[in-house]
């Protein structure tokens, strides 16, 4: 993909927080260096947004104190705006805290035994079912099997979920719901998975509160029974603040090994991440991104940080685009819309094709940041239509290629003739005219004015 | 209130409500006059530490900041004599807050069944709501008919089953997959021709974000209205206690597709204390109607904002 293109999403990227930041500082022209009475503002401006994406407001504070010691001291620098220099060191702080790399799981002498360990409703059971599939194609030969004898269908769930991805489970037989069923249950299951050869048994457990004691020191004499290699902590990235309080607890009770944030196709910021990771110091593994079997992802830090700040999921996006989008064109569109005589309407409908292949358009809108100069867009994602861009591909199609190279030939009988040949009328020919001359005009002031300029000052580690 | 939602009630039902008011009242004061212990006149940092306390409650900031900003003005003005006077002006605000909120939407004709529709994301217990909440309309001597719409999720229906046998109540239901229109079709012409008062239909948790998924609720409710005209009466979203911000989102959305009256604020017996409510009463006239405080089927009771609120403070 184009550099450019990347660049231009990574600054949309901290757009937004960086806007506010720039008011914040206006007053600071002329100054030398960065003082806490200076920032004070900026503090603020981060907090609010930390706050807003759930993070624990104790690790909010810690973290503006963490932020405020870097920043202070530190010289205005002309190329880079000192709110570019402020959003920098939020963002290398965030994911310093997130740790820099993707966590990977243990495993030990088969079966290596995973716990799954949560409160109600974070997810466990689906996310057992999406571990033991990524398991699966990951070449291991997984067991399941579900200890939770207190929800009614807990077990058929899980059973249901086994068999969807076609993985061994252990039913086994419950008469009666307490804790020696419970650990006789996981111990069968243990005995079934050395028979039968599987490596893996994952242990899907009851959701708990971290304050039932009677039910935490289940979980610790699982613990001691099975020995397990993994304790992954189930949360829902929709967690507010009460995150730290059940994370520190699960952790305290049961040194958990790593943390599955679940529902993370939603459109929470997921700021409990920042708590859990920071209260337990255990690394983030993996997210659920949907309800289907194989949506579990590896967790990226960097990307979540830009989503927390509300900057969305941009990342994704531009791998996604990598993925699908021919790089030479990209580049060749770039080349021409930023500089010289822009676009011509051919390349227009080349790049309306490259953007379907990446999904509909809510699906992209979704990854979009979610405040700032696209506050509206989310909104407006739902009532994105995709059968208006069929209309607009289909109006062009309907241009001789000379009308397409230049656009500035097409009068009124052409139009009446393109609306006829299209489908569509002569209003929506007009708008879609109207359309791209200002879109033309857009991308051509940037290429001039100030967007260079500012993707100049912006350099990001690891971008 | 309780006696004439649940019927007698049991002993350990009793204790647990006692027990949870005494606990939050003795916290609630111990938190504010520990906040005031080292200032004894009543200042902005007085006030920067009760924003703390709120914040941590998912109150969120802009709710909070609104909150305080009028206390920050009397505090300012030496109009705030003492942490009793600033005990009572937080909780009179967000109560009026809970309090704006409009009372019960549409009753049915006489001689309909009542029809609820329970909606919310995945895993915050709207399938255990229902379980509680037929329990209550059964205690009342009401015959209730569950309608087991959640066709998605592996089990559900099974889950929702196991409740109807526990409260004695018919499920009516299809197979996995099946469309939960179809199945809510036919609970509503089962409850009409039988003369049942109370249906309670289960859907599939989704996240407010999947524009199908919410089409599908909006075309339940046009299913609803067909068979029954004005119902259903009452859609209640459910929503976990430990939600953050995002709940806001999540009762906007939920709102918009299914047309919610109330909220159901659910695992309150944990430590989160669900204060994105205040946030939704605020911005959107949502009131709460039932709070779950456990897993036993007489765990549902009636929303008491005064309770809520003393709680909001409470260090446990």
């Amino acid at each position: 993909m184009s550099l450019l293109l990347r660049e231009f999403c990574v600054y949309l990227m901290f757009e937004n927080l960086q806007e506010k930041l720039q008011r914040a500082f206006k007053n600071l022209r002329g100054q030398g260096t960065l003082t806490p009475e200076n920032i004070q503002e900026a503090m603020k401006e981060i907090r609010m947004a930390l706050l807003e994406a759930d993070v624990n407001f104790k690790v909010v504070k810690e973290l503006i104190d963490h932020i405020q010691e870097k920043a202070v001291g530190q010289e205005v620098m002309t190329a880079l705006s000192p709110a570019q220099q402020v959003v920098k060191i939020v963002h290398d702080e965030l994911v310093e805290i997130l740790g820099r790399d993707t966590a990977k799981l243990r495993f030990g002498t088969p079966p290596t035994v995973v716990l799954m360990a949560g409160l109600q409703g974070s997810g466990k059971t689906t996310t057992t079912g999406k571990l033991a599939a990524w398991l699966k194609k990951g070449g291991h030969r997984p067991m399941l099997v579900s200890v939770d004898v207190y929800r009614p269908a807990a077990r058929q769930q899980l059973k249901v979920v086994a068999d969807a991805i076609k993985a061994n489970i252990y039913e086994g037989k419950v008469e009666q719901a307490d804790t020696p069923t419970v650990e006789r249950l996981a111990k069968e299951a243990r005995k079934e998975a050395m028979n039968t050869g599987c490596d893996v048994l994952i242990v899907d457990t009851a959701g708990r509160l971290h304050i039932d004691d009677d039910l935490m020191s289940e979980m610790q004499s699982l613990k001691k029974l099975l020995n397990p290699q993994e304790i992954l902590f189930v949360a829902d990235a929709m967690t507010g603040q009460d995150a730290v309080r059940s994370a520190d607890d699960f952790h305290k009770k049961l040194s958990i090994t790593g943390v599955v944030l679940t529902k993370m196709d939603g459109d929470a910021r997921g700021g409990a991440a920042l708590s859990i990771r920071n209260v337990t110091g255990q690394p983030i593994k993996f997210i659920g991104i949907g309800e289907k079997y194989d949506a579990l992802e590896p967790f990226h830090p960097d990307r979540i940080v830009g989503r927390i700040l509300g900057m969305g999921d941009v990342m994704t996006l531009i791998e996604h685009a990598q993925e699908k989008i021919d790089s030479k064109k990209a580049e060749e569109f770039a080349k021409k819309a930023l500089a010289g005589d822009g676009f011509s309407l051919e390349d227009f409908r080349d790049q309306l094709r490259q953007v379907k292949k990446l999904g509909s358009l809510q699906s992209i809108i979704k990854m979009l940041p979610s405040i700032g100069p696209f506050s509206g867009m989310q909104k407006a994602a739902d009532k994105v239509d995709d059968s208006q861009l069929a209309r607009v591909e289909a109006i062009i199609n309907s241009m001789t290629q000379k009308e397409r190279l230049h656009h500035e030939i097409i009068n009124g009988s052409r139009r009446k003739r393109i609306a006829r040949g299209s489908g569509t009328t002569v209003q929506e020919v007009n708008q879609l005219l109207r359309q791209y001359a200002q879109m033309r005009k857009m991308f051509k002031d940037m290429g001039k004015a100030s967007f260079g300029r500012k993707l100049a000052g912006m350099k990001f580690p690891g971008i | 209130m309780i006696q004439t939602l649940f019927g007698t009630p049991e002993p350990t039902f009793l204790e647990k409500m006692k027990q949870a008011v005494t606990r939050t009242r003795e916290n609630l004061s111990e938190k504010i006059d520990q906040v005031v212990a080292f200032t004894k006149e009543i200042d902005r940092n007085t006030l920067d530490d009760l924003e703390a306390i709120l914040i941590s409650a998912d109150l969120g900031t802009s709710t909070t900041e609104q909150i305080l900003s009028k206390l920050r003005e009397k505090a300012d003005r030496k109009q705030i004599k003492d942490v009793a006077e600033l005990k009572r002006l937080i909780k009179e605000q967000i109560l009026e807050i809970l309090n704006s909120t409009p009372p019960r939407a549409g009753r049915p004709a006489k001689g309909e069944p009542e029809v609820v529709m329970v909606v919310g994301v995945n895993g915050t217990g709207k399938t255990t709501t229902i379980g509680k909440l037929a329990h209550a309309l059964r205690s009342e001597g009401k015959t209730v008919l569950l309608c087991a719409a959640d066709t998605f999720r592996a089990a559900a229906i099974e889950q929702l089953e196991i409740w109807g046998s526990r409260t004695g109540v018919e499920v009516i239901k299809t197979k996995p997959g099946g469309d939960p229109a179809a199945v809510l079709f036919d609970s509503l012409n089962a409850a009409k021709s039988r003369h049942t008062d109370s249906v309670i239909v289960d859907t599939a948790g989704r996240l407010h974000t999947k524009a199908n998924l919410m089409a599908e609720l909006e075309k339940m409710k046009r299913t609803a209205q067909r068979i029954i005209p004005g119902s259903p009466h009452e859609v209640l979203l459910v929503m976990d206690a430990t939600t953050g911000q995002n709940g806001l989102q999540q009762a906007r959305q939920f709102t918009e597709s299914a047309g919610v009256t109330g909220i159901v604020l659910t695992k309150l017996d944990g430590t989160a204390k669900g204060g994105v409510v205040v946030a939704i009463s605020r911005d959107l006239g949502l009131p709460v109607r039932y709070v779950g405080v456990g897993e036993k089927v007489g765990d549902l009771l009636p929303f008491n904002a005064q309770n809520f609120v003393d709680s909001l403070f409470s260090a446990e």
